[in-house]
């Protein structure tokens, strides 16, 4: 397999995921902006700030404004994150990888990219969002779908998943890094409930809000919340989950071909401290810190996954 | 342009009742109703857009990928036909690889006065590092497309050689495809030979021609300028249909001796390229010194015989135009025999005689520049006016030698499905030949590019032309 097809799969997938974070993203602001009457530019900014493009928009535009946050988030070809962007950077991936992914898994993301550029060659209105938003989604799982039932079990699907996963992980802790304040117990006293819209977005964003419910009887508490996205492994978003999807496909490249890495001992490291740990030290050691390790720590993992693998010279 | 009263329709002939090879597919199409065909149709385009069969155009943003029309109505043709083609095909084949090994060797055929030198030395495409070079088993060309178009029931004519990269012949395999799904009752009524052999013997023959020190389990690549090109879909479907990777200059580099690529496990040697770019660009050291689409050093390796190139630089001197007058003589010097299959009658205009005859006919003579292709700086008579020819005539005397001229040919029509029906339509065919050691093989079918104008004879697909499947019929 080239280094350079490794590189292409990892990249689709990473960019496949983004799109959907995206999406997420704009429809936890959008949905807030329906349903407050204050608070929603302070959600629009936080959404600009976790999808880590809030530099970006203020170089476009000087005033934050739901019709335009909403258009950079989705559209935007100044925007490498946005939703068009990320599919096309994801088809873009497929087509250089071509040979290494299935007819299906092509006609997939093809038909994404063909829908979503029909669909967003002008600003979408309000009343189309919500329809937009969740095909957006339902296409993203798609690709994800044709994968799964089509793709080899071989290093080839290892990489996609890796992609993926590290996508995932980096956003869900990006969520808490952006909201680790409402989290906090300084704020919202211990064993209080926190305000309503802000576990609400918390959870909406990584499509958790109806999981949560039913796992941990929904008690809006910020450490059960917090817990919920960081050690819960049967939440598909959840940092857990994440690593331990990274760590099970790390673990099958170091079995293909017979040899350990460096990046093997950073997977290693990362879900160690997430076996070993518990919400309780988190709260006690600092939950910035904690995520603030965890961002740094995947962010280290990827790109020693990118030298160790030869995505490029 | 050309009177359609005279011209030959393969469905047809010259009557109005199916000829026998499309007796059996024209009684099909008349149990057929109309606007389900027209509805199958518009679903084939559905289909080829969203597999990615695409072809880029220069210049333009990726988004503006595009489509190659195609035709639901079969070309068909019997299998009486197809086995006296394909004897011509191979025949010219082994003397177009017979004289790629003369002119780098001892250069009989220039010393027996049976083609000029000048044709040869002054050519841009004839590659002076390959003098005495030795491909491993003597092949140049490996794959290799002959262009043919038909004029009555049994005139065949070779219209131009493909010996350098030949491309297309993914839409021949796509377009079956797109059939069968189509149209499933139609195989089970008509037995159509498969082509769907050709990716596997692709990878046979290249893994035949490997250089002599390669063990049986070699590997095969193909070489890409990437993305952006135009026949980028093609290059990834081959490679995917191989099960080899397709690989681009900056995945290869010289590694002990060998032309390595880079895995995700290291560097792993290549024994044999199929490569789909240029000459000039494969290898900066040797040839354009400002390609970054090669691999700097790979000739070198070539020379010592250590990886096959398929097609050998340097093939591209037998496409040439003024060569293509000669292969007549080309195919009788090497293997003694006849050509079978006839050339368009062609006029060199470097020679006197030849010249006078094409300034007094420019109104019907096609006019070509020997080196180009794609169609530029073509006249086509009949569509001249009166001052484009005198235009054309100063140019023509100006520098003979840079043209030929040959007779705007009737080709022969098949119908497509209009909104009206059937309607006949120009054609030509691209047969696909494989070459390996011990054999030649050309694939049942081949790819029909049909002008989708009424009268037009033009089946570029850069100026509207479409495809066909094309069905050689088993006997």
């Amino acid at each position: 397999m080239l280094g350079r097809t490794a590189d292409g799969l990892f990249w689709m997938f990473r960019y496949l995921e983004r799109s959907e974070n995206t999406a997420r993203l704009i429809e936890t602001g959008f949905r807030i902006g329906l349903t407050r009457r204050t608070g929603e530019n302070e959600e629009w900014q936080s959404v600009l700030q976790t999808a880590a493009v809030d530099d970006l928009y203020y170089r476009h535009y000087t005033q934050l404004e739901a019709s335009k946050v909403i258009d950079f988030l989705l559209r935007d070809a100044n925007n490498p994150s946005s939703v068009m962007s990320s599919i096309a950077t994801a088809r873009r991936n497929a087509r250089r990888v071509r040979t290494a992914i299935t007819g299906e898994v092509w006609g997939a993301i093809n038909d994404t990219f063909l829908y979503l550029k029909q669909a967003l060659k002008r600003p979408v209105s309000t009343r189309d969002l919500p329809v937009l938003l969740s095909t957006i989604r339902q296409q993203s799982q798609l690709v994800r779908g044709a994968t799964h039932g089509s793709m080899l079990r071989n290093d080839l699907f290892d990489f996609c998943r890796l992609g993926t996963f590290l996508e995932r992980a980096d956003n869900t802790a990006r969520i808490l890094d952006v909201k680790y304040y409402v989290l906090l117990p300084s704020i919202s006293q211990i064993g209080s409930n926190l305000d309503n819209i802000q576990w609400e977005t918390i959870l909406r964003s990584v499509g958790g809000q109806r999981a949560y419910r039913t796992v941990d009887r929904g008690d809006p508490c910020p450490k059960g919340i917090a817990n919920f996205l960081i050690f819960d492994g049967r939440m598909p978003r959840s940092l857990m989950f994440s690593t331990s999807k990274i760590a099970t496909n790390m673990h099958f490249l170091e079995k293909v071909y017979g040899i350990r890495l460096t990046s093997h001992d950073h997977a290693d490291q990362l879900i160690a401290r997430l076996e070993n740990g518990n919400i309780e030290r988190v709260f006690e050691e600092g939950l910035h810190e904690f995520i603030s390790d965890f961002l740094r720590d995947t962010a280290r993992l990827g790109t020693q996954i990118e030298s160790d693998y030869r995505f490029r010279e | 342009m050309v009177a359609m009263e005279h011209v030959f329709d393969e469905m047809t002939g010259t009557g109005n009742s199916p000829l026998p090879s499309y007796q059996a597919y024209r009684a099909w199409f008349d149990g057929e109703n109309l606007s389900d065909l027209r509805r199958k149709s518009r679903d084939a385009e559905d289909f080829f857009r969203r597999t990615g069969i695409t072809f880029n155009v220069y210049g333009d943003h990726e988004a503006e990928e595009r489509l190659i029309p195609f035709d639901i109505v079969p070309r068909i043709i019997s299998a009486w036909e197809w086995s006296r083609l394909t004897r011509g095909i191979e025949q010219r084949v082994r003397a177009i690889n017979a004289f790629l090994h003369d002119i780098y060797h001892r250069q009989e055929i220039l010393r027996a006065g049976r083609i000029p030198i000048e044709l040869v030395a002054a050519n841009p495409a004839f590659l002076p590092q390959m003098i005495g070079a030795a491909p491993p088993k003597k092949i140049y060309t490996h794959i290799v497309g002959i262009d043919i178009v038909r004029t009555a029931q049994d005139e065949f004519f070779v219209l131009e050689d493909n010996a350098r990269t030949p491309s297309g012949v993914s839409y021949m395999l796509e377009n079956r495809e797109t059939m069968l799904q189509m149209f499933p009752e139609l195989f089970s009524r008509i037995r159509v030979k498969p082509v769907q052999d050709y990716p596997i013997n692709l990878r046979r023959s290249l893994a035949a021609s490997a250089p002599a020190d390669c063990d049986d389990d070699c590997t095969v690549a193909v070489l890409t300028p990437g993305l952006h090109n135009s026949a980028y879909f093609e290059h990834a479907f081959l490679a995917d249909h191989m099960g080899v990777e397709l690989v681009e200059g900056c995945d290869l580099r010289i590694i002990d001796g060998k032309v390595a690529m880079r895995t995700t496990e290291g560097y792993k040697p290549i024994d044999v390229l199929y490569r789909r770019v240029d000459d000039s660009f494969l290898d900066p050291l040797s040839f354009n010194p400002d390609s970054l689409l090669g691999v700097p050093g790979i000739m070198g390796i070539y020379l010592a015989g250590r990886i096959t190139i398929a097609n050998a630089p340097g093939t591209g001197i037998a496409d040439d135009k003024a060569i293509y007058s000669y292969m007549p003589e080309i195919v009788e010097f090497y293997t003694g025999e006849k050509s079978l299959l006839k050339n368009v009658p062609t006029w060199r205009c470097s020679e006197p005689d030849a010249l006078a005859y094409v300034l007094e006919h420019l109104d019907e003579l096609v006019v070509k520049e020997v080196h180009g292709s794609g169609g530029y700086g073509m006249h086509v008579g009949p569509a001249s006016s009166r001052r484009e020819r005198t235009k054309f005539a100063a140019k023509l005397k100006a520098r003979p030698k840079k043209y030929i001229a040959q007779p705007t040919l009737a080709l022969s029509t098949v119908p497509i499905l209009t909104q009206k029906g059937l309607a006949p339509r120009h054609v030509d065919l691209r047969p696909y030949v494989l070459v390996s050691p011990d054999k030649i093989t050309v694939t049942p079918g081949g790819l029909t590019r049909v002008a989708l104008k009424r009268g037009s004879l033009v089946v570029n697909s850069s100026q509207g032309g479409g495809t066909k499947d094309t069905w050689v019929l088993e006997d």
